[in-house]
């Protein structure tokens, strides 16, 4: 099916963005989050979720977490261009939510297609928060590190998944053990090991499962996975590119306000050309998000199938590419006041830095898109 | 702009069917990669004639007033500009006069000279240069000394301007030119100048040889010309803001859509910068130990950084048209000079680099890869990259319009 060139971004989609700026903006300001993610320095702090619960609540009441789940399954079957429009601006604010991993994981359930996934949408929608618990200790789909096995009463897991996003914030977990499989985090057998992890917007866990009780969503895990990648990746490009402009923003307002050799520092060209060339690059990571939304809401053929992996690729890895200039620019621009912990951009470099390697860096899906478009070698 | 409109549907199944009709035959000579670089006559005038049998079906200044030869309509340049893309077909020979002097007669002209000049350009009977730069102003647009001296209802003028584009070709002039050499920017007026006309009586073209060892732009040199106060646009000291007419349009990011062609069809995805022509010509190519180009992981990373910047750059293009997504009005297309040139000089670059050992093979060479093209290309990339602004103006311009950054000077 042929793309449309508004992208399927209609007046709700718009009207959505524009609540979420607004709600975000005004519930959830910088320092807020400073204060919320930054309250102990000490690296060596017990690794801990800091995150506004009640917050997270208003968002389900808005019932923004659940806008992609389908109809049938009591939601609103927004599509795609919605969610990173939503992901877009809760990355703007660096929010530490379950509201990427639920987004992410309603892509994955929706692929699913079975009775089971489809009645852990509905859960999605009665405010349930997923994450995905998919990868192995080198951070590969590689091996099976966890493994199931049947009892009389149902399947259990057994093992362990390694780099869980925001598995301290979430109540269920997708889990990859051959195939994909429902485990509440709060059954018997699950020991959630929270890492201690550099982005303080976020919470990371390896979880040990022991004879943990499992409810299988689909046989065929990586097929799942594969299919859901495109837009699973789309939204991660889409909060990096939301933190990308206000690291953008923010360094340009400090240029415009700071005053060194009797200038504001934005007079001098060693520093406008930097936020400008961040500002191209910015620009271009979101429209490829957009893009590549568009892309993966519009599948009808085969071929699509292709044409959306390689938009989501290419947004992933100019996304990427343009987290990583951002951060060594909004922090190096700020000088020395960018070096200190009570500074804001260090917040946002750290998220991005995260979001840089999570699901693949720039240049790892480069190298799958060359196979798409030149072949494999 | 999401949703076109019904005129647009009408104009664009109006184009469809004229194309369908009316692609031109193939050229019998090698042309240059773009219009500025015309060079032979015979170049022009096949040229001339595609720009005429479009603009006589309506292809070209759509969007401009019947009375002044245009179509008459809204919003339908861009359109055409559309369609023209999709299919194989030559670029226009008349830029510099559908880019840029068109929009600054059609705001600042009399009407008089509206009627007179547009319909002409339109149909590239007349072919328009730029008499902006000069030896001593280059980025520093606004410091050109050749003078224009009041005399009576005439203007003499003074001066030497330089790298102009189609000059030896040129019926008429757009220059900027000084008037009161005590106010640098309000000590500016602009003309149109009938230089062919004068050709030999105060008027004197010489062609320059650019980098690449061809001719295709010239200097010009004014000799107590006389021309009529008729000619004079906006007010006298008004010159500069007249200018930024010209340049607004000149960077894509005027009202007035320049019409434009030269599309290729034979492409499944369409790139401006030929990224695709370059992963194309590193399937044929090989690194120095024997190893397929196309292979080489570096050389693989290289063409897929382009190719995303191809894409963005032009899905960025497509984000600018859906309001609810616009940051800032002129941001993106602020952007597009600076950012197309650049990717061009890149891709240019890394095709030599391709090509390896054959790189160094130039357009005379029977063995050079690709018949030298991309030699070509690498270094004509930097008229782009410098004229109209060079890179580093126009990051500056960016930084002060758009992202509101204090001035530099």
């Amino acid at each position: 099916m042929k793309d449309p060139r508004d992208f399927g971004f209609d007046e709700q989609c718009a009207q959505l963005k524009q609540a979420a700026r607004s709600f975000f903006q005004k519930k959830f300001p910088t320092h807020v989050l400073h204060q919320l993610v930054a309250p102990d320095p000490d690296p060596f702090r017990a690794p801990a979720a800091n995150w506004d619960r009640a917050l997270w609540r208003e968002l389900v009441q808005l019932g923004w977490h659940a806008l992609a789940v389908p109809e049938s399954a009591g939601g609103v079957a927004m599509p795609l261009v919605a969610g990173v429009a939503l992901i877009e601006e809760a990355g703007r604010v660096a929010l530490p939510s379950p509201l990427l991993t639920t987004l992410q994981s309603t892509c994955v359930l929706k692929a699913c297609n079975t009775p089971a996934a489809h009645a852990l949408l509905e859960t999605v929608v009665q405010g349930s928060a997923v994450t995905l618990a998919m990868l192995d200790d080198k951070g590969t789909l590689q091996s099976g590190s966890v493994t199931p096995g049947k009892t009389d009463s149902g399947y259990v897991l057994n093992g362990a998944a390694f780099f869980v996003q925001d598995a301290a914030k979430s109540d269920v977990l997708i889990v990859r053990a051959g195939g994909l499989y429902a485990v509440a985090v709060n059954s018997p057998g699950v020991n959630i090991v929270p890492d201690h992890i550099v982005d303080l917007t976020r919470d990371q866990a390896h979880i040990k499962f022991e004879n943990a009780a499992a409810t299988l969503l689909a046989a065929q895990g990586d097929l799942i996975l594969r299919q859901s990648e495109p837009a699973r990746l789309t939204l991660l490009a889409a909060d990096m590119v939301g933190a990308g402009e206000w690291q953008l923003q923010t360094t340009v307002e400090y240029a415009k306000t700071r005053v060194q050799f009797d200038h504001p520092i934005g007079f001098f060209q060693a520093v406008k050309h930097p936020l400008v060339d961040l500002m191209v690059l910015v620009d271009q990571a979101r429209a490829l998000v957009y893009a590549a939304a568009c892309a993966i809401d519009h599948q009808t053929e085969p071929a699509d199938a292709v044409h959306a992996q390689k938009s989501a690729r290419m947004a992933k890895a100019a996304a990427s590419d343009m987290a990583s200039y951002a951060s060594k620019k909004s922090v190096q621009l700020h000088g020395g006041i960018g070096f200190t912990w009570e500074s804001f951009v260090h917040l946002y470099a750290k998220r991005q830095k995260h979001s840089q390697v999570t699901m693949g860096d720039a240049a790892y899906h480069r190298r799958l898109l060359a196979d798409i478009v030149m072949g494999v070698t | 702009m999401a949703q076109e409109t019904e005129e647009q549907k009408k104009f664009r199944q109006h184009c469809r069917e004229w194309l369908k009709d009316n692609i031109p035959p193939a050229p019998t000579m090698r042309l240059p990669q773009q219009a500025i670089g015309i060079m032979e006559r015979e170049q022009l005038e096949y040229l001339q004639r595609w720009q005429k049998s479009a603009y006589d079906a309506g292809l070209v200044g759509c969007d401009y007033p019947l009375e002044c030869g245009g179509g008459g309509h809204n919003n339908c340049q861009r359109i055409a500009n559309d369609e023209m893309q999709k299919v194989n077909l030559p670029y226009f020979p008349n830029v510099i006069g559908l880019g840029m002097a068109a929009p600054t007669i059609f705001y600042h002209a009399s009407d008089e000279l509206k009627r007179k000049l547009l319909p002409r350009l339109f149909s590239a009977e007349e072919i328009w240069c730029q008499g902006f730069s000069e030896p001593g102003a280059g980025s520093d647009l606004a410091s050109v000394q050749t003078f224009a001296q009041p005399k009576g209802d005439k203007w003499i003028i003074n001066g030497h301007k330089v790298w102009t584009s189609l000059a030896h070709f040129a019926s008429w002039m757009i220059l900027l030119a000084r008037t009161d050499k005590s106010d640098k920017y309000n000590g500016l007026t602009y003309f149109v100048v009938p230089i062919k006309a004068a050709l030999g009586s105060g008027v004197t073209v010489r062609p320059l040889i650019k980098a690449s060892g061809e001719t295709g732009f010239n200097e010009v040199i004014f000799e107590n010309l006389q021309i009529d106060d008729t000619y004079r646009l906006d007010a006298v000291g008004r010159g500069w803001q007249v200018a930024m007419t010209t340049l607004t349009h000149e960077r894509g990011a005027g009202q007035l859509v320049m019409p434009s062609s030269g599309g290729q069809t034979d492409s499944d995805y369409s790139s401006i910068a030929g990224v695709n022509e370059v992963i194309a010509l590193a399937q044929q190519s090989c690194r120095p130990d024997g190893g397929l180009s196309s292979h080489d992981p570096w050389i693989r990373d290289q063409l897929m950084r382009l190719l995303i910047r191809d894409e963005g750059m032009m899905q960025a293009m497509r984000v600018h048209q859906v309001s609810a997504l616009r940051e800032h009005p002129m941001r993106i297309p602020l952007q597009g000079k600076l950012v197309v040139t650049e990717l061009i000089q890149e891709v240019a670059e890394l095709a030599l680099e391709i090509e390896g050992a054959g790189s160094t093979l130039y357009i005379a060479d029977k063995n050079a890869p690709a018949g030298g093209r991309w030699a070509q290309a690498y270094i004509n990339s930097f008229a782009n990259t410098i004229a109209a602004g060079t890179s580093e103006v126009q990051r500056n311009i960016l930084g002060e319009r758009v992202l509101d950054m204090p001035k530099s000077k």
